[in-house]
Parts: C-alpha cells; structure tokens; sequence
C-alpha cells in the first residue's frame, strides 16, 4: 500500500470515523477510566495492542471463518489476547495494572473491537487490517488519553501526573496548576459532559471547514 | 470460504476447538513468562505497603512469612478471613498488621491496613482499597490528604473509648469537609481491631506461622 493510502487510512481512524468520537463505541472503558491522562493512554494503548492483534489474527484465520461460528471465534480471539495483555501489564506496569483494574479484562466487551473483526479484518488482507487496527487503535486511544487531559486539568487542576505508572521511576505529581479542581469532571457526570464537548467540538471544527471549503453556500444560508 | 469440504457443524467444532488449542496455548505461553514476574511485583507491593504503618518499629526477617489467617466468625470487622502480619523483633513480637474491611462506608466496604504495636497503640493505618466519592471521601488515602496519620500513637485508652469518634459526634478526630460517613466507618472499623486486638493479643502472636506462597 502506498503512503497516501496509509495516511488516509490513519486520517479515517482518527478523525473522520473515530471509533469513540464518531462511531461512539466502547464507551464503557471510555467513560470510566478516563479521569486521568495516563489511565486514559494507559487503557488506550493495551486497546490499540488487542485491536492491532484481534485484528491481524482474524485476519489470518479469515478463510476458516463460517458464519455460523464467527462471533465464537471472535470471543475466543479477543479474550485470549485481553488475558495475555492483562497479564503483560501485570507484569511489566503493575501500578498502571492496579489503577486500571477491571477496565483491561473489560477490553474483552469494548464493542469498537468485535466491529473492526466483523467488518474489516475477516474480509481483507493481513496487511490491511493490521494497519485498521493501529489506525482504529490508535483514534480510540488518542480519544482516551485527550479526555483523561481534560477531565484530570478540570478536575484536579494538573497535567500529566504519575506519569511513572507508565514509564517507571518515582510517584511524579506532574504540572500542578491550581490545588483541587471543579470536581464534577472526574465524576461519572463529567465523563459524559466532557464526551459530549468533545463531539460537539470536532463536528464545529468539520463544519468551519465545510464552510471555508464551500464560501457560497455558506453565504446562501445566512 | 466456499471450500471443497460441505458445510457440516463437525468441521465448525473442529475449527473452532482448533483456535481454541490455539489460543490456549497463547495463553499458556504468556502465563508461565509472566508468572514469576507478577508474583514478584505482588511480593514487593505487600512489603511496600506494609512498610508505612511500621512506622518507627525494627523488624526483623521476611513480613509475609508469618502471616496468619484469622476465619469468620471473628470479631474483626468485616466478615472475610482477616489476613494478620506478624512483626518480631528477635523473636519477640513488636507489631501485628491486620487486613480488615470496614462495612459501611459510603459506597461499599473500605479495606484498611491497621497496624498494631506491642503496647496495643496504632502503628500506623492505611486504606487499601476504596469506592468512596474522589474529591471528598477520597481523602482518606495517604497520599490525599494526611487525615488518616491521626490515629499514629493512638490506643484505646488514649484518648478514652468513648471518644473514638469524629468531633461531629463529640469525639476526638478530625472529620473530613463534606463526608462523615466515610471517616466514621473507617474510626469504627479500627476501633474494633484495636478491641481484638486487645483481647486476643496473646492468641494472635501464639498460633504457629504458616508458610504462604504469597
């Protein structure tokens, strides 16, 4: 596939057709853990790895796929990996595995994946679907770690904090700007409030270019 | 798909048991490579978590191997086995750590880790795992707020049973703005350990250490 291709594909994912922000699913994970930025990259990267995986592996198996036992095989699929994820975050990042937990065994039902399997990856190449999945992957889990920022700088007043729940090293508090913040955005209210920002913002910034795009029928309008 | 076998659920079944050896094996893999590392994460978050409500106190030796299992009914908070850590010092016991769960807080039960001295005083206290509101009951966590480092040095008779309760209630210990019913099931629930503790002490630092492999 060629660049443009690649690039475009990436554009579809992250913006133009957004697991999250434009097809609205998996929106259990994406509404619980988002209260911090680094849970929010944290779930969205262990997202993009089972998205990336289920993806290139139904794929692969796509030939053997009757369509009477696709969803099983999709279960199977998704849930062997979540496990395997579960545990290499157990592993590897315990403390961001303890923050988020019940949220990565829960990546089994985010609905955004079983999608991408039925839709894309058991009709099309490896190649192509591995590619579906970092794009997919990697729109949901900008989307995650982009409200994480937000409702963590409403809500706590501070940027990027324990960071090293990721990365390693000593607990870091991150940019702390104010002390304390307007609570209700890490509240389970201000998960959806700050969803629906974000959709209203992205459809805003696709109108202004629509209308920039399109001078006279903007004109029209008025 | 249309391939040369006819379409019969034996050959689903076989695909399907296939990927599923498949992916057990994927698991399998992943499990026995993960395994050691996870247990030792587990070994070293219990001691670093131990290590704050032994505040003060030398110890000796390994704190999870003489841990006990106090079983229901007890009369301990909470109505799950009780893990008790055991601290000794030469062979004298200084410290017993209990793992306790406090009932009726505000959404749901608060595990904390009461840490007993010798002399029956609070050696330090830490909450494990909460669902209380953030922002407000939240401030019970030692890295929120340092409300729940009050009970350091306390024991039951300083300051006096009667007045283990926060100020709201005519007690001793602070309250947090915003929430009562967090802090007085968190108060209660250590009050009651101390209590256990008091009566049983001898019980408690006698019954043989089982070896655990946690």
């Amino acid at each position: 596939m060629n660049n443009n291709g690649i690039l475009s594909k990436l554009r579809t994912g992250i913006w133009e057709d957004n697991p999250g922000l434009v097809q609205l699913l998996g929106l259990c994970p994406l509404l619980a853990v988002t209260t911090t930025f680094v849970n929010g990259l944290g779930l969205g990267i262990a997202t993009l790895l089972v998205l990336t995986c289920s993806n290139v592996l139904v794929s692969a198996t796509r030939r053997l796929i009757r369509a009477e036992i696709r969803i099983p095989m999709y279960v199977l699929i998704i849930s062997s990996l979540v496990t395997c994820i579960e545990m290499i975050f157990l592993a590897w990042f315990p403390s961001l595995g303890r923050s988020l937990g019940i949220f990565i065994p829960l990546i089994v039902t985010n609905c955004a994946i079983v999608a991408r399997a039925e839709v894309f990856a058991s009709r099309n190449t490896i190649s192509a679907s591995f590619l579906d999945g970092i794009a997919m992957g990697s729109g949901f889990a900008l989307l995650l770690a982009a409200i994480g920022a937000f409702r963590e700088l409403i809500g706590q007043g501070s940027i990027m904090s324990r960071l090293d729940m990721l990365f390693g090293g000593e607990p870091m508090s991150g940019l702390v700007l104010v002390d304390g913040g307007f609570l209700l955005a890490i509240l389970p209210p201000g998960a959806f409030i700050s969803l629906g920002l974000f959709v209203a913002a992205k459809n805003a910034i696709d109108r202004r270019r629509h209308q920039t795009n399109r001078p006279i029928s903007s004109n029209t309008l008025r | 798909m249309q391939a040369e076998t006819t379409p019969s659920s034996w050959t689903s079944g076989l695909i399907l048991a296939g990927l599923a050896a498949v992916c057990t094996a994927l698991v399998a893999v992943t499990h026995s490579s993960t395994a050691p590392r996870i247990a030792a994460n587990e070994q070293a978050y219990l001691e670093q978590s131990l290590q704050p409500v032994l505040q003060g106190i030398e110890y000796d030796g390994n704190l999870s191997e003489s841990t006990i299992t106090i079983t229901p009914p007890h009369e301990l908070p909470g109505d799950e086995d009780v893990p008790v850590y055991r601290v000794y010092a030469d062979g004298t016991p200084v410290a017993a750590l209990f793992v306790v769960r406090a009932m009726d807080g505000f959404s749901g039960p608060i595990r904390l880790l009461v840490g007993i001295d010798a002399r029956g005083a609070i050696s330090g206290v830490r909450v494990l795992e909460h669902r209380e509101t953030p922002g407000l009951g939240d401030l019970i966590e030692a890295d929120k707020s340092d409300w729940i480092q009050q009970f350091n040095g306390k024991s039951l008779t300083s300051p006096a049973v009667s007045v283990w309760a926060i100020k709201r209630d005519g007690g001793e210990f602070d309250q947090l703005t915003g929430a009562s019913i967090t802090p007085r099931s968190v108060i209660k629930a250590i009050k009651e350990t101390l209590a256990y503790f008091e009566e049983n002490r001898d019980d408690v630092f006698a019954v043989e250490p089982r070896s655990e492999a946690q």
